[in-house]
């Protein structure tokens, strides 16, 4: 039934290859969403959660089919969507943290452009950090007496994600020895588990599903979030984590943490554009504003659902959904920081791991 | 004891929840279209699991589960096909019954093959499922024992099989694997970013070559391209000599081999980070090493095609446990069952540590699901065996023009890119050559298949060993040398030794004569040039990226010293020596009334033609004049087949939500599917 039923609309769609109607009516089109990453990432797991409800939401009921393009850490597939024109509105791009990253820092593989692009919707997302057992006895808020530790933790690169947890770590003065390499944050948390790690890190939906409980068993002691912005760009208590501190506490606490400054700026900067706006949503340059707005208004009516906060917490975590104008906006924030925060992050990448940006 | 006063009930609940018709009807469903899917070579569970997971939102939870678990669970069952009866590897869970099973194709005995193989499928998912309800509610430390150190160990036990497959020359064997290795490290490094052998100004070698398109390259396009130089069928005088039914008596003879390598799959498959790609070569090995008469593998030995068989299939019960458990896919088809549960329901069932303590029952059903899956699959294919076999029997010129198809096409979808064709036409290259001159293709594959593992686990065990160190020279000792590192070392050497005394009667390219010296060793000096220049590129990273430099460094000092070695040999020794074998002085070979050079031109061609028409034309083309000209069809027929042809990709293609490779005239004009 399912095979035969998405080949016909396959097939349908692409031999009628109806002129663009005068109203934006989709009905019987195929839209590609295509992820930048493997099957297996975060991102699948976004497109593929949003992919259904926005098939209903649009006008028409057109199939949505997530399609995954991944190579070079989503450089390829962002390079990629740079080329595409607008077309008929059946094609959606979304990126991701890793997406970002690369932009801002200046990689020389980067021939995408975010300004050209138009954002439907964006959706962010928190962060915890937690320790060992063992050491997380002797934190109290603050990370003074975890400063002559020597923690060893599984990353997967320090110009990836990475960069905000091993940043504000450095901050706190405490010596973090990164094992490079590792391919996903789960392999990061079973190193932890294995207790060859004794400092890790997970984005919300990772923590729940599985960090959440060893804290519970009390073999992890959640350290600190990295917060979420509120309405005025300040740093507040992560709302799916309210009793865990935020690093900003953790460092204000701290003896020789300050939370002003470029080192602070230059964190802030890379936390903004990887947590709160992580994943956006694109149709291609050019594409015309009542599509855009029909788009925007599917994503509206998904993130409207009565059910929505109950499905979107176990797949994406209890975070806002921005559309339309709100989507632009936290695009903006996303893939904006200043020339000076990115100067202080490149030469502290190559001064600490020795990567140089060229 | 809790555990178990709660696992019964769970158990008895799951059964109840799985014995009902619609499930059931799911589950066949499921495994009918995982069966469609797997045939095709390169389209493993990723492909069919992506194309469900659209229908999963808000399924219920066990008839969703029913249709995937189906699907996923016949995969390692329906590529076996492939793999018997064309030589190709369908997916990583088959690339050793490839060594075997070819051959047995080649001698009309397809059908007893592939029964065999499905027996024995069978049998490793049922075990798995068995040993997975008592194992699962206590897996759970013994996961976490294996950490870094171990993880190593597992992938150079894997690696110490090329001793036993490295053929009659030694050296070569190693070689050859040393070779892979190389090749596997090609593209940006996982823990600095260096790049090996590649450039940003050639972004497709920056990830790397894909699995499927080394597999593909180094056994199918061998394979198709020397059948199709002898024009005949793949079986020996088109005839087939024995049925299923021999099958299964040959996996009764076997049956204790079978369980052996049964629980070597689901405890290798039990070990997050492996994956599949270990297992069939550690179940070979062991099937060689308990053969009294080796002198039959590689050239048709039944015991070749259980032994992988039986692990395969065991593996994927193996990998829900990090699956499940810890919420860490074993797999890239894991990884979307992992998403899809997700979307299950209400999403109320999570993957990760509560799912043992919370859903214990749909745990159970999942393994049980599985199980039921291998035996509606493995009936299915049993039933078809017969019939299916009967493909051998064609002349093989009207089967080529279709398999260079499906590799081609299958080659695309692992990065959509032109190049992967490209590359499937380098490796492929390579492949020919190390096939007529007796260099050991599994040792190649072997190498490139746990070049990363072996990479990845000893520059982070290594790291963190020296922050042990620092602790105490004991606490080092004790992360390096745990108990488990210590059996699973003693068990490499011994494997070692053994097969390396056993390697000189396994010859996987059958007894090739030695003829000149010049062919052979033009073709060393080739490979002495990669290895060299492979060797200085990885040099020139720069010292504090020693991760990403050292294991190119070392891996090609051994492998230079290996073809260095085999130089003076060559040079001292007489060009009857079994070092100067060469399929084509003598043999089938050589005998072919087609050139090597001739017959890859329509495989060129097709690729040629792609780049500058796109794919579905290009192949209009093709099929058309080879059947035309090569296998002098009349029109026809010609018609017919190459209508059925382009067809099949278009069914295919449509049904999976694929692209073709696009070529210059797509990017200037605008044409309706399947042609843009």
């Amino acid at each position: 039934m399912t095979i035969k039923q998405l080949a016909t609309s396959v097939a349908a769609a692409t031999l009628i290859a109806a002129p663009a109607l005068a109203e934006v009516d989709m009905s019987g089109k195929t839209i590609e969403w295509v992820i930048p990453f493997s099957e297996t990432g975060g991102s699948a797991k976004w497109g593929n959660f949003f992919a259904p409800l926005l098939s209903e939401e649009l006008p028409g009921n057109p199939t949505v089919v997530v399609k995954f393009m991944p190579g070079a850490g989503s450089t390829k597939g962002a390079n990629w969507f740079q080329e595409q024109e607008y077309d008929d509105g059946t094609l959606l791009f979304g990126t991701s943290g890793s997406t970002q990253f690369p932009y801002l820092l200046g990689d020389p593989r980067v021939r995408y452009e975010y300004s050209d692009w138009v954002p439907v919707m964006a959706s962010g997302t928190g962060g915890v950090a937690y320790l060992n057992t063992e050491d997380g006895e002797k934190f109290d808020g603050s990370a003074n007496n975890l400063q002559d530790i020597d923690f060893i933790y599984g990353s997967q690169g320090a110009t990836r994600l990475d960069l905000v947890p091993l940043l504000a770590w450095e901050m706190l003065g405490m010596n973090v020895e990164p094992v490079f390499g590792i391919k996903g944050r789960g392999d990061g948390r079973l190193m932890f588990e294995r207790g060859e790690a004794t400092i890790d890190y997970q984005t919300s939906s990772g923590y729940l599903g599985a960090s959440a409980d060893l804290a519970e068993q009390g073999k992890a002691v959640p350290m600190m979030t990295w917060g979420a912005l509120d309405d005025d760009g300040n740093i507040v208590r992560d709302p799916t984590f309210p009793d865990i501190p935020t690093f900003k506490e953790v460092c204000e606490a701290t003896d020789g943490c300050e939370t002003s400054g470029e080192a602070w700026d230059a964190w802030k900067a890379f936390f903004v554009a990887g947590f709160p706006v992580q994943k956006i949503a694109f149709l291609p340059a050019g594409t015309p504003d009542d599509v855009a707005a029909t788009f925007a208004e599917a994503f509206d009516a998904v993130r409207s659902r009565d059910d929505f906060a109950t499905i979107a917490a176990k797949q994406v975590g209890k975070y806002e959904v921005f559309v339309g104008e709100g989507a632009k906006r936290a695009t903006e924030t996303g893939t904006t920081v200043s020339p000076e925060a990115k100067a202080y992050v490149q030469s502290w990448l190559q001064e600490a791991y020795g990567v140089t940006l060229k | 004891m809790d555990l178990f006063v709660t696992a019964l009930p769970a158990l008895g609940q799951a059964w109840a929840m799985i014995l009902q018709p619609a499930v059931l009807g799911y589950l066949v469903l499921g495994v009918v279209m995982g069966l469609a899917v797997g045939v095709f070579p390169g389209l493993g569970g990723i492909a069919g699991l992506s194309l469900l997971l659209p229908f999963m939102f808000g399924m219920d939870p066990v008839l969703g589960l029913a249709l995937m678990v189906g699907m996923v669970a016949v995969v390692p069952t329906s590529d076996t096909f492939a793999s018997v009866l064309m030589g190709i590897p369908g997916s990583s869970a088959s690339q050793a019954t490839v060594l075997d099973g070819f051959p047995l194709a080649k001698k009309g005995q397809a059908a007893r093959a592939l029964s065999a193989a499905f027996t024995s499928s069978l049998f490793g998912g049922l075990v798995g499922a068995a040993f997975l309800t008592l194992f699962i509610v206590v897996a759970r430390p013994l996961v976490l024992a294996f950490g870094l150190p171990e993880m190593l160990m597992i992938s150079i036990l894997g690696l110490s099989m090329v001793a036993v497959l490295a053929g009659r020359v030694a050296l070569k064997g190693l070689a050859a694997a040393g070779l892979g290795m190389l090749i596997g490290t090609i593209g940006e490094a996982d823990a600095g970013g260096s790049l090996r052998m590649a450039t940003y100004d050639i972004p497709y070698l920056t990830d790397g070559l894909q699995l499927v398109i080394v597999g593909l390259g180094v056994f199918a396009v061998p394979e198709i391209v020397s059948l199709l130089r002898q024009d005949r069928a793949i079986a020996k005088n088109a005839e087939l000599g024995a049925g299923w039914g021999d099958g299964v008596r040959d996996w009764v003879a076997n049956k204790w081999l079978s369980l052996r390598c049964s629980l070597i799959g689901v405890v290798v498959g039990v070990i997050p980070g492996l994956g599949g790609s270990v297992v069939d070569w550690i179940a070979y090995g062991h099937a060689v090493q308990t053969t009294k008469d080796k002198s039959n593998f590689g050239k048709g030995e039944i015991r070749g095609v259980v032994g992988p068989e039986s692990s395969n299939n065991a593996k994927e019960g193996g990998g829900l446990v990090p699956t499940l458990l810890f919420g860490i896919p074993g797999s890239g088809s894991m990884a979307i069952f992992i998403g899809a549960i997700a979307l299950l329901g209400s999403g109320d069932i999570e993957v990760g540590p509560s799912m043992l303590r919370d859903n214990l029952d749909i745990t159970y059903s999942i393994v049980w699901l599985l199980a039921l899956a291998n035996v509606v699959g493995t009936l299915l294919c049993i039933a078809a065996s017969g019939g299916i076999a009967r493909l051998t029997t064609i002349r093989f010129t009207y089967l080529a023009p279709f398999l260079f198809m499906l590799i081609s096409f299958a080659a695309f979808q692992s990065g959509q890119n032109f190049e992967d064709i490209l590359a499937l036409f380098a490796i492929g290259l390579i492949g020919i050559f190390l096939r007529r001159f007796d260099w050991s293709r599994p040792a190649f594959l072997i190498g490139f298949v746990l070049s990363n593992p072996v990479e990845k686990f000893s520059n982070q065990a290594f790291q963190i060993a020296s922050f042990r160190f620092r602790d105490s020279f004991e606490a080092g000792m004790q992360y390096i040398f745990s108990p488990i590192v210590i059996v699973l070392l003693i068990i490499t050497v011994v494997s070692v030794v053994l097969g390396l005394r056993q390697a000189k009667s396994i010859m996987a390219e059958g007894d090739v004569q030695a003829g000149s010296k010049r062919a052979p060793l033009v073709f060393l000096m080739v490979l002495l040039a990669y290895v060299v220049a492979a060797l200085i590129n990885a040099s020139m990273i720069p010292d504090y990226n020693m991760t990403d430099k050292i294991v190119p460094l070392v891996v090609g000092g051994i492998t230079l010293a290996a073809v260095l070695i085999v130089l003076v040999q060559m040079l001292l020794r007489p060009e009857t020596d079994s070092i100067f074998a060469d399929k084509e002085m003598a043999g089938e070979d050589a005998d072919a009334p087609y050139g090597l050079w001739s017959t890859l031109a329509w495989f060129v061609g097709l690729i040629a033609a792609t780049y500058v028409l796109g794919f579905i034309l290009a192949l209009l083309g093709f099929l058309v004049s080879f059947l035309r000209v090569r296998a002098q069809a009349g029109w026809p027929k010609t018609l017919i087949l190459t209508a059925a042809g382009i067809a099949l990709m278009c069914v295919m293609a449509g049904a999976l939500n694929r692209d073709f490779p696009p070529g210059l005239l797509q990017d200037v004009t605008d044409l309706p599917w399947p042609l843009n």
